[in-house]
């Protein structure tokens, strides 16, 4: 299940902008065999881990390494989903195009997706007229277009309702189970603790705990981790 | 897209097509007397001579022809022309026509110029009750003829008050600036009688001979470059000279009257 | 006085005329502006949206001295396409002026500071909502650049209708350059120029009534084709 990208060795990792620290110190060895999900509190710095680890963020002090570097083998998906100004065909064929995919294989590709998602019966509409929900899968599903072992999620579900997030998640599991990778923040602990193998929680910039769910959820090895867990607010 | 690459190689393309092509600087008081209108379609007929006219001002069309970028310059400001012959950018002056001055302004006349005895004595009157006065001050052939005029009178155009208004534009729109402020000028007849917008103005004064503008032909010098075409320019002067220009010339008639007098010597 | 109306029946009597001459003029002005405008939207637009994803050094500077252009006046861009192409000057030889190329080359050197500067307005705001995707996406920056001309075509169709917009109502540089010549290089605001000197303000409203009528033909022309274009694509 392990992917060959794995493990990700995290060095003295440090983010400033205009000298203010975002995160780090980080040292972590990222190694999972299950969907990692990123905890903590608002600005505890869950997005700029995700996205240092994804290679979009400039790093101020330190070293992210994969085994294997390989861009093309992972993927992203943001918070606010990003739907270019495109249909929905041509924004899940998007990533294929941009690697000079045959079309035959894109359009099978495609419509695999737009099946798995259900957008077929609005397949050529603007994606810009989808609801937040149907958005956010089209993104889930046009990060996935390339079949990336690492799938980075940056809170999917923080704007949609529970219908949504619950078809988002089941898609989730059923991706996890068929061997890609997530490493995904969320602020929703129910969240966590459905889809989560392993356990990271951050705290002003810093991991502050990390190991497996099974045992991080039960008992917390931080006074934070516990409370945070409890639902008190941290700092 | 095709047809748009399809138009501009067709426009490329029609700028090649030049067989007996030649351009003329003039000026607008000559384009706007209509005259053009009867002269080039009579010379594309006789000598099958394409002249396309360059409308701009005398200052202008003279220094299109120091630069080579016409084949010859059709302008009444016999100084400016002298000069330009001397300095070798014409191989010569041909005197053609001339019309003449008129002075213009509002129908109630209130400098009284309609009883004037010379264009001087007009011009005094003017300046006597300070009566709005529109200028072309734009260094054309009629803005010298009037400087001249003044200075014969003699006057300091450039001592002038408020009433006097230099307005830097072309003999059409210094009639509009005219016509709106309901102020005398000196403009040429034809250009005067074409005009669409005479408002409240009317024709007061004429017929003094120094208030003629005689018209003349000057060849470019072929020396400046080899796109000069001195060999048209000649038919063109020997049509404009021949008898059949004098017939044209002579008989072209605004509202019934005779605005040009052919005087070439042959 | 003359007034608007005659204005509007000289115009409406020369369409339904079908008078040859108008109809040489317009479509003179329609060759030499949609030339003008297809040779600057190809320098403009890639130049507007390269200026919105790359960061260099004078890229501030660049961006100012655009929107500074965009101010020249087109008297001046007139005179100086003039002396260079005069056959005294540097490039005399090619004997363009007097052309319609010479008022193609003034009008693309006046509307490219526009239609970059708009193309940089709006490809700026696209590259912000797109920034992190196509990072994440690995792309080369000539896939961000048609990716964004693609996606925000409609913002850049603006942009070049704001230029033609300013190239057929331009009357300043072309007069020098083209010199207005009967049957060769005038065109619809050369001769409104004309005629305004004429003192036949009628005609020249009609012709203006004209020159207004085929910037909305073209423009509602070029809008339907942008929309079919779209929901075929849709």
């Amino acid at each position: 299940m392990v992917s060959r990208l794995f493990p990700l060795t995290l060095q003295d990792v440090a983010v400033r902008r205009q000298g203010k620290r975002i995160i780090g110190p980080i040292d972590m060895v990222l190694d999972p065999s299950g969907p990692t999900m990123v905890i903590g509190p608002n600005g505890s710095g869950k997005t700029t881990l995700l996205r240092v680890m994804h290679g979009i963020e400039r790093i101020s002090a330190g070293s992210a390494t994969w085994a294997a570097p390989d861009s093309s083998k992972h993927a992203f998906v943001f918070q606010s989903p990003i739907v270019m100004r495109r249909s929905v065909v041509e924004n899940l064929a998007y990533p294929l195009r941009l690697v000079k995919t045959p079309a035959a294989q894109i359009k099978e590709t495609v419509d695999y997706w737009l099946d798995r998602i259900g957008l077929t019966p609005v397949q050529n509409s603007p994606a810009t007229r989808l609801s937040g929900g149907e958005r956010q899968k089209l993104a889930i599903a046009r990060a996935l277009v390339r079949k990336p072992d690492v799938l980075f999620l940056d809170e999917p579900c923080a704007n949609l309702d529970g219908r949504a997030t619950h078809e988002i998640e089941t898609l989730l599991q059923e991706i996890a189970e068929a061997g890609t990778h997530l490493v995904m923040a969320t602020h929703d602990m129910g969240q966590a603790r459905r889809l989560a193998h392993d356990l990271v929680f951050m705290l002003d910039g810093k991991i502050h705990e990390t190991g497996p769910a099974a045992t991080k959820f039960s008992t917390p090895e931080t006074q934070a981790l516990a409370a945070f867990l409890r639902g008190d607010i941290v700092t | 897209m095709k047809r748009l690459l399809t138009a501009v190689t067709l426009l490329l393309w029609a700028q090649t097509a030049s067989a007996d092509e030649m351009r003329m600087a003039v000026t607008t008081s000559f384009d706007n007397s209509g005259l053009a209108d009867v002269l080039l379609p009579a010379i594309k007929a006789d000598v099958d001579l394409d002249v396309r006219l360059l409308v701009v001002g005398t200052g202008q069309a003279l220094r299109l022809g120091e630069a080579g970028d016409v084949d010859a310059v059709l302008v009444h400001s016999k100084a400016a022309e002298e000069k330009f012959v001397a300095e070798g950018h014409g191989t010569h002056r041909r005197e053609i026509m001339y019309n003449d001055f008129v002075f213009v302004g509002p129908n109630a006349d209130p400098a009284e110029i309609a009883g004037a005895t010379s264009a001087a004595d007009a011009v005094q009157r003017i300046e006597g009750v300070k009566a709005s006065f529109v200028s072309r001050g734009d260094d054309s052939g009629t803005h010298k003829a009037e400087k001249k005029i003044w200075a014969g009178a003699g006057l300091d155009s450039a001592a002038f008050g408020d009433w006097y208004r230099p307005v830097g534009a072309g003999m059409g729109a210094a009639l509009n600036t005219a016509a709106g402020m309901n102020a005398y000028i000196l403009a040429d007849r034809a250009s005067w009688l074409n005009f669409g917008n005479k408002a409240d103005l009317a024709l007061l004064y004429s017929g003094d001979p120094a208030l003629f503008n005689q018209y003349a032909l000057l060849p470019v010098n072929p020396d400046k470059n080899a796109n000069i075409r001195n060999d048209l320019a000649m038919k063109l002067e020997g049509w404009l000279t021949s008898p059949r220009a004098a017939e044209l010339i002579n008989g072209y008639k605004i509202n019934g009257q005779p605005l040009f007098v052919f005087n070439a010597t042959p | 006085m003359v007034d608007i109306w005659e204005g509007l029946s000289a115009a409406f009597w020369l369409i339904v005329q079908f008078d040859t001459e108008l109809w040489e003029i317009s479509l003179r002005s329609l060759r030499v502006t949609l030339t003008a405008l297809v040779i600057a939207s190809v320098i403009a637009i890639p130049l507007g949206t390269y200026l919105a994803v790359q960061r260099f050094r004078y890229r501030r500077f660049t961006i100012s001295l655009i929107n500074a252009l965009m101010g020249l006046p087109p008297v001046v861009v007139g005179l100086v396409v003039y002396i260079l192409l005069s056959r005294s000057g540097p490039f005399g030889v090619l004997n363009l002026l007097f052309t319609p190329t010479a008022m193609i080359i003034a009008q693309v050197i006046i509307i490219t500071p526009v239609i970059a500067s708009i193309a940089h307005q709006s490809m700026r705001e696209l590259w912000a909502e797109y920034h992190d995707l196509l990072i994440s996406l690995n792309t080369s920056k000539w896939q961000r650049i048609t990716t964004l001309v693609r996606d925000g075509r409609r913002n850049l169709l603006t942009a070049a209708l704001a230029g033609f917009g300013r190239a057929i109502g331009e009357v300043g540089a072309i007069m020098i350059v083209g010199g207005n010549i009967d049957h060769v290089t005038r065109v619809l605001t050369t001769a409104i120029a004309l005629e305004t000197g004429k003192g036949d303000f009628a005609l020249a409203l009609g012709l203006g009534f004209v020159l207004i009528g085929l910037a909305i033909v073209v423009n509602l022309a070029i809008h339907t084709l942008s929309r079919t274009e779209r929901e075929g694509q849709w």
